[in-house]
């Protein structure tokens, strides 16, 4: 008789310490009910813009079905370059310099693959996007996380960022316009990091996937910085500007040599990102602007709306500059931002995630997406302001 | 045009109903400051009119649309203006253009039924002199109006949490 298997036995350590994602209890529990209201979704409520729909159909239609280079179509990356330059006036070469991902969530995990050695510390910025860490550690590194404050509108100083480097520090992870905060983060703030940056010889992984939802001020990109061309891995992608999520498309631009790397992950991994996509993505860069002038007007209202309402409700939100969420502070009611969230979703059926799920200096606030139509964001504030009452 | 007098057209253009409170929350303009901006685009003659766009299909009256286009002659001295005038003084005429290419003006018409609308051709239009000949399309339905899509499919739903 051969003896019973137990699967659990087999998965890796790394696995293991991996915590389960914190925003899947409120998927689980908002998925049941009816009219819920949903404050809880990363990503925009527009169909992507037609002209890339109908490129990409066109496409198929053309019978565009093969795989293609592994750093993905050469017209693809030189429009990403041309845009760079024109945008950032920085310039990466489209042969050897940039590297067309399955979102950025690829782009990620292979940058973090492609520098980290076992035991190596990785800084990541907090609050942040849930996938820093967990791909840290699948990397076999050691997620080193440091909280950026409220009191300081959550941008995270050089201060902080020296007083986490060790011997063992290889990169830091920064985000912004920001992901669950909406804060953004200015030049000088910018310069002073890439100081410590280069005294302490390590890399800046940027995730700038938000970059075009900038409402106020400019964005500035880190690796235009001085010196901070060949120290940076400059993520951004399709996802959120051009409201492709559904497409997977975006790319990570770093110095040949990281670049190489990554692709050798990329080519025994992925292979390549799917052609019909990067053909939607040549549009989007190529006749896409208006569209995105469009929708970046709207969320900017959106914007005003949605913080005017948190504010007159007492529920104190700072000014997010840059992607669509708010971060109201819920510390005035009391309660902490798991119990506001579930309570919410229980007793008026709108869905919010509470902040400490994307790192501790989260606490105690909200993540409210408002890319959600006005009526339904006028709905949600409604209900919140009856929640907030009855407490 | 500055920042603040787009937002206000495009949030307008969307929707004539909404009020100076709202683009307020919408801009982070002051009330005063949208009321304003609207008195002086209204008296700029910017905003031409507050319209809305009805489904009277849905509403079961059924009007009839046509779009006719015209060959005219001009008259001396008398340019397109002049038939333009003539045409556009008919509360029939919805809208009045004029084009390039074979035909020389186009107008819409709308009217209770077909034969009344080939009839108001027939007679008030087909003879006014500058008029050499009319072609009439009835419009059989109407798939998007002003930049309206009238009967869109209903949108693909998202998830309720996403990261
Ligand atoms: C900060 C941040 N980075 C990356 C991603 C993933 O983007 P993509 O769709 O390109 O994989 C998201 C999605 O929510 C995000 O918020």
């Amino acid at each position: 008789m051969r003896t019973q298997c137990n699967p659990s036995r087999f998965i890796s350590n790394s696995m293991q310490k991996v915590p389960p994602s914190g925003i899947r209890k409120f998927f689980d529990m908002a998925s049941g009910s009816e009219d819920v209201i949903s404050l809880g979704v990363g990503e925009p409520d527009y169909v992507t813009p037609w002209h890339i729909r109908e490129a990409c159909i066109h496409s198929i239609e053309h019978g565009e079905t093969s795989y293609t280079s592994n750093y993905g179509l050469i017209e693809l990356r030189e429009e990403i370059s041309r845009s760079y330059v024109k945008r950032h006036g920085v310039y990466y070469n489209p042969e050897e310099e940039i590297l067309v991902t399955t979102g950025v969530s690829e782009a990620l995990d292979l940058a973090i693959r492609a520098i980290t050695n076992p035991g190596d510390e990785i800084i990541v910025v907090q609050p942040s996007y849930v996938a820093y860490v967990p791909s840290v550690i699948f990397a076999g590194g050691v997620p080193v996380t440091i909280g950026a404050r409220g009191e300081n509108d959550f941008k995270i100083t050089a201060a902080e960022i020296e007083a986490a480097i060790t011997d063992k520090t290889k990169a830091v992870i920064i985000n912004y316009p920001n992901n669950p905060t909406g804060a953004t983060i200015g030049k000088d703030e910018l310069e002073a990091i890439a100081d410590v940056i280069v005294e302490h010889d390590i890399m800046m992984i940027s995730d700038d996937v938000y970059e075009r939802l900038t409402y106020e001020g400019t964005h500035t990109c880190f690796s235009a910085l001085e010196g901070m061309r060949d120290r940076t891995i400059m993520l951004n992608g399709f996802s959120k500007a051009y409201s492709m999520t559904g497409f997977r498309m975006a790319y990570a631009m770093a110095a040949p040599e990281i670049i190489n790397s990554m692709m050798l992950i990329h080519q025994y991994s992925m292979l390549c990102a799917p052609i019909t996509a990067q053909v939607g993505a040549i549009e989007a860069l190529r006749n896409g602007e208006e569209e995105v002038g469009k929708m970046v007007r709207e969320y900017d209202r959106r914007r005003k709306l949605i913080v005017g309402g948190l504010n007159d409700l007492g529920l104190d939100c700072f000014n997010p500059r840059g992607a669509f969420y708010a971060f109201p502070s819920i510390k005035s009611t009391g309660l902490t931002a798991d119990e506001f969230a579930e309570r919410l979703l229980h007793e008026q059926n709108v869905v919010t995630i509470p902040g400490d799920i994307f790192g501790d200096t989260g606490a105690g606030h909200l993540r409210c997406a408002y890319a959600a139509s006005r009526e339904d964001i006028k709905e949600a504030l409604d209900r919140i302001s009856t929640f907030v009452d009855g407490l | 045009m500055d920042e603040q007098t787009r937002n206000i057209l495009e949030i307008l253009e969307e929707d004539a109903r909404i009020v100076p409170e709202e683009i307020a929350a919408l801009t982070g303009m002051t009330v005063e400051e949208v009321e304003q901006k609207i008195e002086y685009l209204e008296k700029a003659k910017i905003i031409r009119q507050y319209k809305t766009i009805i489904d009277w299909e849905l509403a079961g009256e059924n009007y009839v649309y046509a779009i006719i286009e015209l060959k005219v002659q001009l008259e001396r001295k008398l340019g397109y203006q002049a038939i333009a005038e003539r045409l556009y003084k008919f509360p029939e005429v919805r809208s009045v253009r004029l084009l390039s290419g074979e035909h020389d003006i186009s107008i819409t018409v709308r009217g209770n039924s077909m034969k009344q609308v080939a009839f108001f051709v027939a007679e008030k239009i087909a003879t006014l002199d500058q008029v050499q000949s009319t072609a009439t399309h009835f419009v059989l339905k109407t798939y998007k109006e002003n930049g309206l899509i009238l009967d869109e499919p209903d949108q693909v739903k998202r998830l309720a949490v996403s990261p």
